[in-house]
């Protein structure tokens, strides 16, 4: 080993180096954020808070078939369904989900309830600030859940014309 | 009556003889000498990584003895694996070993394949590959910044969660989730990569190496960090192997034992690596290792990004993977194999399989029992940290105190996948 390697390997010179590498961050950004000032954004595919959607025409995509309830790792959804009537139509369909209730202790953000959704009705939001003061408010209801009607659209449950919303399944596209 | 009187506050561990301590306790550890000292490491001290208790014998600096502690996380997981489907059970073994849900995914994953007899495709593979040595640098810069900051390298652990920051952010890219991320399943994985993907990817391939230059800076040849490292646990090779470490554990005693070299899977075989070995067998070893590992790891990530193939990412078989959503409004078909799978799941044949795959932390296996119905009879992990901490005695033993954080930093154990 030469000389050169023996003072390369030296504290006088190691610890300068080392300090040298802290000391080139101090003239860098920070990195970090102010948080609750400033929010990390998230990624298209971010798994936060669920959200039930509606079509553009207002009506709810839950046709209340339990699929989500039944893919749940962590049995966090409690669905029931109802049926939709043309005098009171709440989504295409012969049914609906009258009680639509996600228990957010419970529930793990893994995202099947979104995968198992035959109509795209339930998907995982990006609204990632979900905490409650007692228990009670974990409990998320349909209230809470679903969407608002778009472009000033009726809201549900409302009067349609009989055998147009027969079809309860729509054509999707694939997911990006 | 305080708080300590109503928990049983004769019950402290400092009021007990150390016989005592012994049969409450349950350590089993026979006490040399009377004059030694009983020491409780744990389960809240910063250096185990989790919850992990260590009762030390002392005397005086020197370690007599030493009896880890395990079960303060027990979650039960591989029991309740069995009461859900295979596609839901999935979700548990993200929290195994919560620094590599990638690679946890992956293990089980392949075994249910293997279980039932089916593939994945080419893309998926390489995906695969790709992700879970994504998954290896992200766990191994936790394991680098926590090992330095035992060893009082305070500025190594503020650059190696800045780097795995930006790794979870590629994750949560791909998977929306930065850790539990359930994204590889069972033929295939949950989607394509996005789009946005790549650049974020090739970004991360041209900045890392100068930021790990910056780590080597920090360490490698630094004294004070030779001084903490060097020749302290020192384990040889048999008897590595005869504890059956595996991972960095038993590369850095010389053993050239990767899984990914003696049964390849998801295509490793077709990837241009080596495996960093190291010589004596001490915690500077192990730390070499790894670092030269996540070197590999970098390059196996820019190996599986060039040679990308394109294709599906899943196996084109309804019995396994739900159909495609474009499917659903037109085919009657597609929604019945649909509601069958989101509720029923697949049945596995009867029968068991063993499945390993080479962790950030070593082996890890999965063992599955099918019993014909569509939930596992049985499931069982071969966790890499469980059976690396059973030799601490071993490589604590006749060190000093201030030596076991450094100890135990260089065996990099996850407390979650020990209790599982």
């Amino acid at each position: 080993m030469s000389l050169f390697d023996d003072l390369k390997k030296s504290v006088f010179f190691q610890v300068p180096a080392g300090m040298a590498t802290t000391l080139k961050h101090v003239f860098k950004p920070p990195i970090t954020i102010r948080y609750p000032d400033v929010k990390r954004p998230v990624r298209y595919r971010y798994k936060g808070r669920h959200h039930l959607r509606r079509y553009d025409n207002g009506l709810e995509k839950c046709i209340g078939c339990s699929l989500c309830a039944a893919a749940c790792p962590a049995d966090a959804i409690f669905v029931e369904a109802s049926e939709n009537t043309d005098e009171e139509r709440y989504s295409p369909g012969e049914r609906y989900a009258s009680t639509y209730e996600i228990n957010m202790l419970r529930c793990i953000f893994c995202g099947y309830c979104e995968d198992a959704c035959p109509t795209e009705a339930i998907q995982l939001g990006h609204d990632y600030e979900l905490a409650y003061y007692d228990r009670a408010s974990a409990i998320y209801t349909k209230g809470m859940l679903i969407d608002m009607p778009i472009n000033g659209m009726p809201s549900t449950p409302r009067q349609t014309e009989p055998g147009v919303f027969t079809q309860s399944i729509p054509d999707m596209e694939d997911p990006k | 009556m305080t708080l300590l009187q109503q928990q049983g506050g004769s019950d402290t561990v400092q009021e007990l003889t150390v016989e005592e301590v012994r049969a409450k306790y349950g350590t089993l550890m026979p006490i040399d000498d009377e004059e030694n000292m009983l020491l409780s490491m744990g389960p809240q001290h910063p250096s185990t990584h989790g919850v992990l208790r260590l009762v030390v014998e002392l005397d005086g600096e020197t370690i007599v003895n030493l009896a880890p502690d395990i079960g303060f996380l027990h979650t039960g997981i591989e029991k309740s694996m069995e009461n859900q489907t295979y596609l839901k059970a999935q979700v548990m073994t993200d929290r195994m070993d919560y620094l590599a849900p990638m690679s946890n995914n992956l293990g089980y994953v392949l075994a249910v394949e293997k279980l039932m007899g089916v593939g994945s495709t080419p893309r998926a593979d390489a995906i695969r590959v790709l992700l879970v040595e994504l998954q290896r640098v992200s766990s191994h810069l936790v394991w680098l910044a926590t090992h330095a900051l035992d060893i009082a390298a305070m500025s190594v652990f503020l650059y190696c969660f800045r780097e795995r920051e930006y790794i979870l952010d590629l994750f949560e890219m791909v998977s929306g989730q930065r850790m539990m991320n359930t994204y590889f399943r069972p033929g295939g994985v949950w989607r394509d990569l996005p789009e946005e993907f790549g650049p974020a990817l090739e970004q991360f391939l041209d900045f890392m190496p100068a930021r790990m230059a910056d780590y080597e800076t920090l360490l490698k040849d630094n004294p004070i960090w030779l001084q903490r490292t060097k020749d302290i646990g020192i384990i040889s090779g048999e008897d590595a192997i005869s504890w059956g470490l595996t991972g960095a554990c038993l590369r850095g005693s010389g053993v050239d034992w990767d899984i990914r070299k003696a049964t390849p899977y998801c295509g490793y075989e077709t990837y241009d690596f080596e495996v960093p070995l190291g010589t004596v067998g001490d915690v500077y070893d192990r730390y070499r290792c790894r670092i030269e590992e996540m070197w590999q790891s970098l390059s196996l990530i820019r190996q599986a990004w060039e040679k990308m193939p394109s294709g599906p990412v899943n196996i084109d078989d309804r019995k396994i993977v739900p159909p495609p959503r474009s499917e659903l409004g037109s085919s009657m078909e597609a929604v019945i194999h649909h509601f069958k799978l989101w509720t029923e799941g697949f049945q596995a044949p009867k029968g068991y399989i063993y499945q390993a795959i080479e962790s950030p932390r070593g082996e890890f296996g999965c063992y599955l029992r099918g019993d014909g119905s569509a939930k596992p009879a049985r499931v069982h992990f071969r966790t890499p940290s469980y059976v690396n901490l059973a030799c601490l005695p071993t490589l604590a033993k006749g060190t000093f105190v201030a030596d076991l954080v450094a100890i135990i930093g260089s065996t990099d154990i996850v407390l979650g996948e020990i209790d599982r």
